[in-house]
């Protein structure tokens, strides 16, 4: 056999390889299936923000048509909700996980607090709502006050999220500024909202339980379920085949899923949970309400003396999510002086919850909105000030980029942006009522890469079955793999099939933070690679199938284990980027347009052009939401979210969409994995919002330092 | 949801007073009622389907033109008629809603779709408009959507629809078939001010089905502008929208219509703006004092208080478009 012909599709704009399953409506969801005798499962919420259950009347309900069963607390078993040996990298750590019907605590308004089964969805929804409860209400904390902040705990810190890091001498570098700037920024807490609500559904056979659940971990939740259930991993399979975009509110485990198993059990049929919109807002996370003050100090030359970035965010009172949002102060920029300060402010809410570029984003946000403010103090080119103050190296962790061509995004985003036609000066660019505003930033993610197998099998008829546990919630996780997969085996992208999502299959791990290509891509090389050695160890020659054949074969199979090295002792690795923005405001009427927006990445090797524009594009316009409408509209009198469905929690629409420029400079990372790639999703909604925020103060000349920016912040005074 | 009878109505008149309890409702497009049924804020015990009962249509009559209410509002965007006699009620048909929403919404339920007020849409909340008694947390709380006009302490809901605001400018009516006979109402006396019994927002009785809305011929044909502003570019309601058409003979003002959404408790037509336009000559000082004039009354909340210039504004942007126009002609 012949050495494949190396990137022979990799590189390539193949189409999605699920592309025609999904637009047929052949592509099954979790809620999509349909076991033997399945019954539907309508969760009831609390309505209070804290306090406990006095009564709870179920008999109108049990007595309406259709209805299986009530649970709630006062029937619910009893579940060991067993301590992992160690927490998954998607859970806090520190505090509890909510646990489902175990005592009479509300701990927040819309807590699960009963569940009713039904033979149909509609029957089981009814009776939900003839379900009377009585609450004996304590005095709840719902409201965001950055005063009552605190340091994380000591588990969090050492997960990442210290209370206070940073290097050198903050005060003291900033006290030898010649410029400074002290700035406060606001972001609104956000939803995820992805088109898909979350499902569960449950299906007990004896002893042995099978999921099928919206899941970025299909073998996390089994874990997981296995320890709230006390009952042994080998027993529980979860599927998870497609999933309709999460941006991190599947990561987790949520306590749906419980529910689900709990109903199944209990009614002894298989029980379908799928939560509603307005469910999804109180039931799995949310990028929190965070407040940041951010100083900078620079020297007359524009170099940086210092940061000092101080975050406080919302979090739930049960347990401590924490986010990485301090880090890019400490990464981004070359300072010889950083400080960081972080913050959590307990509410009675649900627990946040990693949403995409999670921390990273919202610490981005406030560093590069008020590098602008710097750029303007110190009146040099915000291009020129990123420049002055690039980080040749990771100076949190004195290591080098594995690669770094983040030069060659700004030089080349603004080129294509056409940047050297903007007019410096704020309200100088106007066309008719509007004013035309040029706005940039910089974005960064951390590259990171996990252990991963993959198994591949060769059959007699010329295909291939590529399995791993993995997940793909819109990325193209099915089709880049599969394109490494063809270059691998020498074999056409169609006459390979890819399995993922079912947790049978060989370990992979959890599809976010951007490192499922890395991850799963190498395993998959490398499981190509073992495969293809035992092929070239038969006799004879010609095709596969041809020597399958001639040796008396139906299949050949290998597998591999692929896991980052000492490399990851010796370098740092990111992707890159910069974002450039145009926006039109015209003050009269308090609209902003964004008009256009040039993103150029070094995000490595990209191996599949076409899909790698559509993440890109894609977390321009998560960016544009998250800078012009995506606000949860929270009223602390209630301790919930009022804006609770699609219609009056917005995100952007087609109408919004500008013209959008997406580049990917000449950039190849070996040292993080084989495949030269750094992963890509969460770097495309890095630096979005600042870049508008930015952008509108050059049109108007007024900063607004909170986000999302609305009308009644840009009409005219 | 509850359970529910459905129940496709044909032409027979007699059939449709089956709908007089309070227990039924009529359903056309569906695009509003079920987003309540779904979310248990509406729950019929029977849906009488009068999508089929032959109101759909437009028909250009002697004194007026008229829209039958069964029309879905695609339709009626794309009817010539429309088009050209009426583009103030065109212009805000595109700016309702999606593409597939206005393929299924029809004029009659258009005019009937209930508030935005988050209060109102989720049921966990007090709201007097949906459990009469239960209280207003909009007063102090999530108002930004809320009325600045028309409002009283018991709720400030905005009325949702650009089509009414459209027509409440064209002194459109409803003709309603009632149990003993057909009749009009204009469209301005349709809606009821909330007051202390905003679960009452219209003159319907039981069992009323709107068959058709009717413009006057006295106000087709005019040189118009339907200003939407909005939180995002498409699909979704008007935080302030201003109706205005306008007639310019010789550079005098010889007829002033205009009205505006997202500010009103029901759509709110501005005579005051009107009166300082009728018979004046046509100037920029002239179009602003008439377009402060919208901000008399305005009764804002911390949350909402933008909407008052942002009004002024929108009415002064489509003064001035549509004299432009007229000016042109």
């Amino acid at each position: 056999m012949n050495a494949p012909a190396l990137s022979a599709v990799i590189g390539q704009p193949v189409s999605r390889v699920d592309g025609p399953a999904k637009v047929t409506g052949t592509a099954r969801y979790a809620a999509e299936f349909v076991p033997d005798g399945l019954a539907y499962a309508s969760v009831v919420s609390a309505t209070i923000p804290r306090g406990r259950i006095r009564a709870l009347d179920t008999s109108a309900a049990e007595g309406m048509p259709g209805v299986l069963a009530v649970v709630s607390h006062r029937n619910a078993p009893k579940l060991p909700y067993l301590e992992r040996d160690q927490r998954p990298p998607v859970d806090p750590k520190s505090g509890d996980q909510l646990r489902m019907f175990q005592d009479d605590k509300v701990l927040f308004n819309g807590q699960p607090v009963a569940v009713v089964i039904a033979d149909s969805q509609q029957e089981a929804d009814a009776a939900a709502r003839c379900i009377g409860i009585a609450y004996d209400e304590t005095e709840p904390t719902t409201t965001f006050d950055p005063g009552r902040g605190r340091p994380p705990s000591e588990e969090t810190a050492k997960g990442g999220r210290p209370g206070a890091a940073g290097r050198g001498d903050g005060a003291a570098g900033l006290a030898e500024a010649a410029t400074t700037v002290d700035v406060t920024y606001v972001q609104a807490r956000e939803h995820h909202n992805a088109i898909e609500p979350h499902a569960t559904i449950a299906q007990w056979d004896g002893d042995s339980l099978t999921l099928y659940d919206k899941s970025q971990w299909v073998q996390n939740v089994v874990v997981e379920i296995a320890h709230v259930f006390g009952i042994e991993a080998g027993k529980i399979r979860v599927i998870s085949p497609f999933v309709g975009g999460a941006f991190g509110s599947a990561l987790r485990t949520w306590p749906h899923v419980t529910i689900a198993a709990i109903a199944a059990k209990m009614t002894g049929r298989p029980v379908r949970v799928e939560l509603s919109r307005r469910q999804l807002y109180h039931s799995v996370g949310f990028r929190p309400h965070t407040l940041q003050r951010v100083r900078l100090g620079a020297a007359p030359d524009g170099r940086l003396t210092a940061i000092l970035q101080d975050a406080a965010a919302q979090v739930a009172t049960y347990e401590e999510y924490a986010e990485t949002t301090l880090q890019p102060a400490e990464t981004t920029y070359s300072c010889p002086n950083v400080a960081t300060a972080y913050r959590l402010v307990e509410m009675d809410t649900n627990s946040p919850c990693p949403m995409r570029g999670p921390g990273i984003v919202t610490g981005l946000y406030a560093l590069e909105a008020a590098m602008d403010e710097l750029a303007v103090a110190l009146n040099v080119d915000p291009v020129a000030l990123r420049l002055k103050n690039h980080a040749d190296i990771n100076e949190k962790t004195g290591l080098p980029w594995s690669s770094k061509a983040l030069k060659a995004c700004y030089e080349t985003a603004a080129e294509r942006f056409g940047w050297a036609d903007r007019i410096a000066a704020p309200r100088s660019m106007r066309i008719g009522t509007d004013l035309v505003g040029y706005g940039m930033a910089t974005a960064i993610y951390h590259a990171d890469r996990a252990p991963a197998e993959a198994e591949v099998i060769l059959f007699a008829n010329g295909t291939a079955v590529v399995r791993t546990a993995a997940s793909d919630m819109g990325p193209g996780t099915y089709t880049s793999i599969t394109q490494i997969a063809a270059d691998e085996l020498g074999l056409p992208v169609e006459a390979i099939r890819f399995e993922l999502g079912d947790s049978t299959l060989p370990m992979a791990p959890v599809h976010g933070g951007s490192i499922t290509l890395v991850s799963v891509g190498s395993a998959v090389a490398e499981a190509c690679a073992a495969v293809r050695q035992k092929l070239e160890a038969l006799t004879g020659e010609g095709s596969i199938a041809e020597r399958l054949r001639a040796n008396g074969l139906d299949r050949l199979a290998a597998s591999a284990k692929a896991s980052p090295g000492e490399e990851t002792k010796r370098y740092a690795s990111s992707a890159f980027g910069a974002v450039f923005v145009e926006v039109r405001v015209d003050e009269g009427l308090g609209t902003l347009r964004v008009k256009r927006m040039t993103g150029a990445y070094d995000v490595g090797r990209v191996i599949n052009p076409k899909i790698a524009r559509s993440q890109c594009i894609g977390g321009m316009m998560g960016g544009l939401g998250m800078a012009l409408m995506e606000a949860a509209e929270w009223d602390p009198r209630f301790g919930k979210v009022m804006n609770a469905n699609l219609a009056e929690y917005l995100v952007p629409v087609c109408a919004d969409t500008p013209a959008l420029d997406v580049t990917f400079v000449p950039s190849e990372d070996t040292v993080l994995n084989p495949l030269g790639a750094k992963g890509l999703a969460e770097i495309a909604i890095c630096g979005v919002a600042p870049a508008i925020a930015n952008a509108v103060f050059h049109a108007t000349g007024r900063r607004q330092r909170h986000i999302p920016i609305r009308p009644e912040d840009l009409i005219g005074t | 949801m509850r359970a529910f009878t459905y129940e496709r109505l044909d032409g027979d008149s007699a059939a449709r007073r089956r709908a007089d309890t309070t227990d039924s409702a009529y359903v056309a497009g569906g695009t509003d009622l079920l987003q309540l049924m779904q979310e248990g804020i509406a729950a019929p015990r029977a849906l009488l389907d009068v999508s089929r009962v032959g109101t759909d249509g437009v028909t250009a009559e002697l004194d007026g033109i008229r829209i039958g209410a069964g029309t879905r509002l695609t339709d009626a965007i794309e009817d010539p008629t429309v088009a050209a006699r009426l583009p103030l009620v065109a212009e805000a048909l595109a700016a309702s809603a999606s593409p597939q929403v206005r393929n299924m919404a029809t004029i009659g339920g258009n005019l009937l779709q209930r508030t935005r007020c988050l209060y109102f849409r989720d049921v966990t909340t007090p709201c007097n408009k949906r459990e009469p008694g239960s209280g207003c947390p909009a007063q102090a709380g999530e108002n930004r959507l809320n009325a600045i006009l028309g409002g009283s302490a018991h709720c400030i809901a905005t009325h949702a629809s650009d089509l009414a605001v459209a027509l409440v400018a064209l002194d459109a009516e409803v003709i309603v078939e009632r149990r003993n006979g057909e009749r009009s109402i204009r469209l301005a006396d349709f809606y009821r001010l909330p007051g202390d019994t905003p679960h009452r927002e219209t003159h319907l009785e039981p069992g009323d089905l709107i068959t058709a809305v009717f413009v006057p011929i006295a106000a087709t044909g005019l040189s118009s502008r339907y200003l939407k502003l909005r939180d995002r570019a498409s699909f979704e309601w008007s935080l302030v929208s201003a109706a205005v058409a306008l007639k310019i003979d010789d550079g005098e003002v010889t007829a002033a219509r205009v009205a505006a959404g997202g500010v009103g408790t029901v759509p709110w037509r501005l005579p005051m703006v009107e009166d300082r336009l009728l018979g004046r000559t046509i100037d920029v000082a002239t179009l602003q004092l008439a377009a402060e004039a919208a901000a008399e009354g305005v009764d804002p909340r911390p949350g909402n208080a933008f909407k008052v210039p942002l009004l002024v504004n929108a009415v002064a942007r489509a003064l001035a478009a549509v004299a432009d126009q007229e000016l042109a002609r």
